[in-house]
């Protein structure tokens, strides 16, 4: 017997989109209700979802698409992290389609109908137990996300564009060259009949699977933006409009799923000696090796949108470098960083644009900042010292509102107590120094704690320069149901410092659960099944 | 064959890359399009080359070795229809490109003034 609730978060966002085209764009009122409801639908959807699988049951609910056995057809599993993976991309959804209400969804044709093929594809992705299938959620994505990147187009966009586009395209040949080679050693895509075949893989063809494998992984790196394959990240993001941006700052953690769920299942403890941790080491000194380069290119950045790009990459290789530590404990506060940083990174996207947008667009609505070293006496420098205590300063509320949210995004992105910001990191580091950590643990501990400080560095340089410095910066009018955007996402993050038991308990037991593989694929291959 | 078939992949997959490193977005189009055939021509060899064999079994149980593989078929297929789209796609934004831009250089600028 099949569970409708697993398929339904892929078919509605479908179903809406379908709807809207039919509709068309200029009945704007009907498009957006439909938008609404599938995204209110999509949070509703996952957080039963979230409660069928976090019961004491069985640890993964499993779709047989047109009930084929799990060896011969697609199956679709949903286990505690698809569920929360789920969740998050419904919420993030909900809370942007007020801000692309404000201006953004105007700029260019069918807005909503291709956020939500995205969301159908992101939801697929986070859903599917089968590679190839992956695959397939994965163009839908992607192809959603070409569409979205360039929104409003505008020389800067298209080119931008072009470059994203073509480094996915060739993403997508690893993907299929990867996935093949598997499907040729093992004769399966299934990822839980993957994982049991896996140990028993002779040696003679070992070598070609972990081929296909680093292949496969490779293609998941490109989209994560590991350094040196995450060039194309702080570009594209920033010349993207605000609110893909904020969503597109999902997107790279739909590589990280699939290197989490792949990296545990396949080659986690349990897959033989030979096979057993194959690639962690590249995940944690590639993941470090990007901290760091995220942390130069961030103290360089010379716009906010830039800027933003870089927090991304940093929050990507944070989280790649705690997945290759491969320790339950760490596991579980990278998954704490990976809601909080994506939560975050939306907001922060969300107020940089808020602050660049001057009226109408076209290729220049990047917001610049100053050098560091400025030769002599500049105007900035005078402009900052030189009319103190003049005239009484009032500030106007869209400014004040703007401040405060940067400022919370500033803290929970540097990771600075009291938000959730520090209670994440602080549920990711402290792991990490405990006895029996793997060599490389202390290097990534101390460069993400330099990665906070530099957060700190450039985004107080960023605060200062914008809302102290040039006060006669004219700010665009804030509507409000922008700032609800804004006020929604980092609502949600206060939420998360208040209630921080029953979540982070959340996570531990799918930390768990990711560790003990065996679980899931007795979920979807019952033992009492003959194997082919 | 299976000497010739390599020897396609291997000079496809070459010449896409060669392309795809150029500065020019048709040289770029061009080098993605002959990648993808390299790689459709490869998932289409992992279930082995075999001339005249049947995609399904004959018989009650029929011999494994004279059988075609018929799933990396059908994902082939998935892939053509899927990287055929992509380009169409790529090549709508290329032409935008040149558009807005008014050149073909993949930075939208050219080196030379």
């Amino acid at each position: 017997m099949n569970n409708h609730l697993i398929i339904a978060p892929i078919v509605t966002p479908l179903l809406v989109a379908a709807l809207q085209l039919l509709v068309g764009e200029k009945r704007r009122r009907m498009v957006l209700a439909l938008s609404i409801a599938s995204c209110v639908a999509l949070v509703l959807l996952a957080a039963a979802l979230m409660l069928a699988v976090s019961g004491d049951g069985a640890p993964a609910a499993v779709y047989r698409l047109g009930d084929w056995p799990a060896r011969f057809g697609i199956v679709l599993v949903a286990d505690r992290l698809s569920a929360l993976m789920v969740l998050l991309t419904g919420v993030l959804a909900l809370a942007l389609l007020p801000y692309a209400l404000g201006r953004w969804q105007h700029r260019g044709g069918h807005f909503q109908p291709l956020l939500q093929f995205l969301l159908m594809g992101l939801n697929g992705a986070f859903l599917t137990g089968d590679l190839f299938n992956l695959f397939v959620f994965f163009e839908v994505l992607l192809a959603a996300s070409y569409g979205l990147a360039l929104h409003g187009s505008g020389a800067r966009r298209v080119s931008a564009g072009l470059h994203y586009i073509a480094v996915n395209l060739t993403a997508s040949m690893l993907f299929l060259l990867g996935v093949s080679l598997i499907f040729g050693v093992t004769g399966t895509l299934n990822m839980a009949a993957l994982a049991e075949l896996i140990p028993h893989v002779p040696e003679r063809t070992r070598a070609l699977l972990h081929a296909g494998a680093a292949l496969l992984g490779v293609a998941f790196l490109i989209k994560t933006a590991m350094w040196p394959l995450g060039f194309w990240l702080p570009r594209t993001y920033a010349a993207a409009s605000p609110a893909v941006a904020a969503m597109f700052a999902l997107m790279t953690k739909v590589g990280i799923y699939v290197l989490l769920r792949l990296g545990l299942l396949l080659f986690g403890a349990g897959a033989g000696p030979a096979s057993a941790h194959f690639g962690s080491g590249w995940m944690l000194w590639g993941g470090a090796a990007t901290v760091a380069a995220g942390v130069v290119g961030m103290l360089g950045a010379r716009d906010l949108a830039k800027l933003a790009g870089y927090n991304v990459v940093i929050s990507s290789g944070t989280l790649l470098g705690a997945i290759g530590l491969q320790q339950p404990a760490v596991t579980a506060g990278a998954l704490a960083y990976l809601v909080i940083s994506t939560l975050a990174i939306a907001a922060f996207f969300l107020v940089v644009g808020l602050l660049a947008s001057d009226g109408d667009d076209e290729t220049d609505d990047s917001l610049s900042l100053e050098p560091y070293e400025q030769p002599g006496e500049t105007a900035a420098n005078e402009s900052l010292y030189a009319q103190e205590d003049e005239r009484p300063v009032v500030i106007p509320a869209p400014i004040a509102m703007l401040g405060v949210s940067f400022s919370a995004c500033a803290l929970l992105l540097a990771g600075l107590p009291p938000l959730s910001g520090f209670l994440a990191k602080f549920a990711l580091l402290a792991p990490m120094l405990d006895g029996g950590a793997r060599s490389g643990a202390g290097v990534l501990f101390a460069l993400v704690v330099v990665a906070g400080f530099g957060t700190v560095i450039a985004l107080c340089r960023a605060g200062i320069q914008i809302f102290w410095v040039e006060p006669e910066r004219i700010f665009p009018k804030v509507h409000l149901v922008e700032s609800a955007s804004i006020a929604i996402l980092l609502g949600l993050c206060l939420l998360l410092t208040v209630l921080v038991e029953r979540p982070l308990r959340y996570l531990r037991d799918t930390a768990g659960q990711l560790h003990a593989p065996a679980g899931y694929v007795h979920a979807v291959l019952p033992p009492g099944e003959a194997a082919p | 064959m299976e000497l010739v078939l390599a020897a396609a992949i291997g000079i496809l997959a070459a010449s896409g890359v060669w392309l795809l490193l150029r500065p020019r977005t048709f040289q770029v189009i061009i080098g993605l399009t002959l990648i993808s055939y390299a790689v459709n021509l490869f998932i289409f060899s992992i279930g082995g080359l075999r001339t005249g064999a049947d995609p399904v079994l004959q018989g009650a149980a029929g011999d494994l070795a004279q059988y075609a593989d018929p799933l990396p078929q059908a994902l082939v297929l998935t892939a053509i229809v899927i990287g055929f789209a992509t380009t169409a796609l790529f090549l709508v934004v290329l032409l935008a490109s040149r558009g807005l831009t008014g050149n073909d250089h993949v930075d939208g600028e050219d080196g030379t003034p």
